[in-house]
């Protein structure tokens, strides 16, 4: 007698959960004039979402479907796409990191051909080290869209307030007692941002850098895992005390994004990150520190240099139905008439830089980025991919080892770091972990 | 279905398709057509897939790495028992499973009785209430995760800020919620998410009730809080129950509140099994072994279920016992 008011509700309740859970869905193939672009969700890829429409598209009539995704998030369904060959994607952003891996894995289609028959998109304009990261056995395998190294970005009318000043070539010593002097300098001020996010390529780009600097590295040339040594120990436990002593709010879920914001909103007076982040704080629409911003060099203890190289790239997948219409986008996407209309519709600061040299000559250009430009170039040619410590390594690489396995490495070892940050655990304990871990991928390489 | 032939003497023996018994074979089947159609759809979408993940977890397979697949036997099981992760992650998933559907069941149950009585604007309370139920998760952990937790501008650190401002200090304590109470986080948020789904099945077996036993324990002179002690709580035993195992079922698999507001972090102090899986599919790649954890977890909930079911719960019994 109770029963039936009984499964009543529960056929109900069933009903309203299952109901909720059928939202989403994918869009469609479309015919021909349309490609599907999946990308990463920086500033720069929200602008040509924005600017797409009205030049791309009525220019050459092909429609172009944007998906954006946070970085993490990205990796995931950019590799399960590509991996599994999926085909719902024509094109996608990747980095210099997975252009080597995935093209020996036969997964991504060449740009060459492409590119040498479009004599306007002057490949031989491209900076040397960024077309070099993602070229295979001599072919392009990924268009860049931009191209960045790392670099302190600083508050000159903070520092300038509490009497710091810093070199162009800062060691991270003397980053550290300036953090540690502007730290509150302003109500909720704290002394400077660093990524703190689990992820390779979050916390483990800049991360490895310092990792580089102070003498550390993951693997030896013969495949020794180094996680656990002392250099790298003191490396992370140097940035750890760093970010809890005068980092950012929330440092443990702080990546590019927050930093960029906590940045362009005053809440911190340094930040240690991407070059292509001086773009968005000196464009006064959306930030509100342009201008007042001061740049130095990667700052090092054991080597004379310590930024990296990244470039997010074009790349197709094999499986895609529209390479034409695709390549056709991406090299408009990469080419000088694009940081032209960048630079007209929405400000020259704006311009996806650090791929072209010409892009610094601009006189636009160098008339917005006289502070931050000269310095970004250099970081970028200056970068050393194949000699970034102070030891031999067994892959190309700075802030990455370039490795399948390395992924799902950085990312385990980040987590507990980031753990750290927020006060649970040790240095010590998060790399001995770490070292097991690293152990175990090394052994598939040692022979 | 029995198709016993041999039966003991003196038994009743029936014929197929005696004029007493069963209708023949053929009359069975089509009456039982109409029904087919959902018995393949479901087999097709429920068991063959559980096939697939059972192949998949035998197999050493690297997405990263084309053409290395491999038959690997039960070495990713091996590996499933053996990784500390994956233990931490199962005890996390208990903690916050019976911590959400506690918690959620208790404020449901207070909601529900308030809601049981008349007041004006008692539509509108309700429909507010259930509101948070029918937001979806993700959005909802979004919201909770910068609306409410960010410790720069969330609106518990804004709320602690003015009030803070209203003894005359500068600023608030700048909590950072997420990083000093990640589990408490996720729960908050998912109980204000599970709440109204509890609050409805109870409010359902509340309005169930007769009328005739509570005017009678009224005439009777028992307290209120008697009466619900006595009369309505045993009564509103299988709803909550009910409410219980649905929310169980359901809060075991939360993904979107974990990926959304910690990653699982820090460290692995909110890494649930569902999100350890998808670890080890979309970011280590090791499809064979997120299979096995798969296979692993499903019978390992059949087993507690089943085991919970039996002892405790009086939903599935034949006899309810009056």
């Amino acid at each position: 007698m109770v029963r039936r008011p009984v499964l009543a509700v529960a056929v109900g309740a069933v009903l309203v959960a299952s109901g909720c859970a059928g939202a989403g869905g994918g869009g469609g193939d479309g015919d021909s004039q349309s490609i599907n672009v999946l990308m990463v969700g920086n500033p720069q890829m929200e602008d040509i979402q924005q600017l797409t429409a009205d030049s791309f598209t009525k220019d050459t009539g092909i429609k172009v479907n944007f998906t954006i995704l946070p970085e993490n998030e990205l990796r995931d369904k950019v590799t399960q796409e590509v991996a599994t060959g999926a085909g719902q994607y024509d094109l996608a952003t990747i980095g210099a990191y997975e252009a080597p891996i995935w093209a020996q894995n036969g997964w991504l289609a060449e740009f060459t051909s492409y590119v040498d028959k479009d004599s306007a998109f002057d490949k031989g304009d491209l900076i040397k080290p960024i077309v070099d990261s993602l070229t295979v056995d001599g072919k392009l395998m990924a268009v860049p869209f931009y191209g960045e190294s790392s670099f302190l970005m600083y508050r000159k009318d903070i520092l300038e307030s509490k009497g710091v000043t810093l070199p162009e070539r800062p060691t991270w010593q003397q980053v550290a007692d300036a953090a540690a002097k502007v730290d509150n300098a302003q109500p909720g001020m704290r002394g400077i941002c660093l990524r703190g996010l689990p992820g390779w390529g979050e916390m483990f780009a800049p991360l490895t850098t310092v990792v580089n600097t102070f003498g550390g590295t993951w693997f030896t040339k013969d495949w020794q895992a180094q996680v656990n040594s002392p250099q790298f120990t003191e490396a992370v436990q140097f940035y750890v005390d760093l970010v809890r002593k005068h980092g950012e709010a929330g440092a443990a879920q702080a990546g590019f994004t927050e930093c960029l914001n906590a940045m362009s909103q005053s809440k911190v007076a340094m930040w240690y990150d991407a070059t292509s982040a001086a773009g968005s704080l000196e464009d006064p629409k959306v930030s509100n520190v342009a201008g007042k911003i001061g740049y130095a060099y990667a700052p090092v203890k054991e080597t004379e240099s310590a930024g990296w190289l990244w470039t997010w790239a074009w790349t197709m997948p094999k499986t895609t139905k529209h390479a034409d219409a695709a390549a056709k986008f991406a090299l408009w996407a990469s080419s000088k008439e694009y940081e032209k209309l960048v630079g007209e519709k929405l400000g020259w600061a704006r311009v996806p830089s650090g791929k072209r040299v010409s892009t610094y000559s601009l006189p636009e250009y160098q008339e917005v980025s006289a502070a931050f430009g000269d310095i970004t170039l250099k970081s970028i040619e200056g970068a050393k991919p194949t000699d970034p410590g102070t030891q031999e390594r067994p892959t190309v690489g700075i802030q990455y080892v370039t490795i399948p396995e390395f992924a799902d490495l950085g990312t385990k070892v980040s987590q507990e770091i980031s753990a750290v940050i927020a006060g649970r655990g040790t240095v010590q304990a998060a790399l001995a972990d770490g070292q097991k871990l690293a152990e175990e991928v090394a052994k598939k390489y040692q022979k | 279905m029995t198709t016993t032939v041999s039966t003991p003497s003196g038994a009743r023996h029936r014929e197929p398709g005696a004029a007493t018994g069963r209708p023949p074979a053929r009359d069975r089947w089509v009456r039982r057509a109409p029904l087919l159609p959902a018995l393949v759809f479901l087999i097709v979408v429920t068991q063959v897939p559980f096939l697939v993940t059972l192949v998949i977890s035998s197999l050493h397979w690297n997405v990263l790495r084309p053409g290395e697949r491999s038959f690997a036997g039960l070495s990713n099981y091996g590996t499933v028992f053996t990784d500390n992760r994956l233990r931490a992650a199962v005890i996390n998933t208990v903690v916050l499973t019976a911590s959400v559907v506690v918690v959620s069941v208790l404020v449901g149950l207070a909601l529900a009785v308030l809601l049981d009585r008349r007041f004006p604007g008692r539509g509108l309370a309700r429909t507010l209430l259930i509101a948070p139920f029918l937001v979806m998760p993700v959005a909802a952990a979004l919201i909770w995760k910068h609306a409410i937790y960010n410790p720069t501008y969330g609106l518990l650190n804004g709320s602690l800020t003015w009030v803070w401002e209203l003894f005359g200090a500068d600023s608030g304590p700048s909590v950072d919620w997420i990083s000093s109470m990640p589990m408490t986080a996720v729960v908050v948020s998912l109980v204000w998410q599970w709440t109204p789904f509890m609050m409805l099945i109870l409010l359902a077996g509340l309005q169930a009730q007769p009328g005739d036993v509570l005017e009678a324990a009224k005439v009777d002179g028992a307290s209120p809080l008697k009466t619900f002690r006595f009369i309505t709580l045993p009564h509103l035993r299988q709803y909550l129950e009910l409410s219980a195992l649905l929310g169980s079922i359901y809060i075991l698999q939360t993904f979107d509140a974990v990926f959304t507001i910690t990653q699982g972090g820090p460290g692995t102090a909110t890494t649930n099994l569902p999100y350890e899986i998808y670890l080890t599919m979309f970011r280590k790649y090791e499809y064979g072994e997120a299979a096995a954890a798969g296979v692993v977890v499903v019978i390992g909930t059949i087993v507690v279920a089943t085991f919970a079911l039996r002892v405790f719960s009086s939903l599935f019994r034949e006899e309810v016992g009056r």
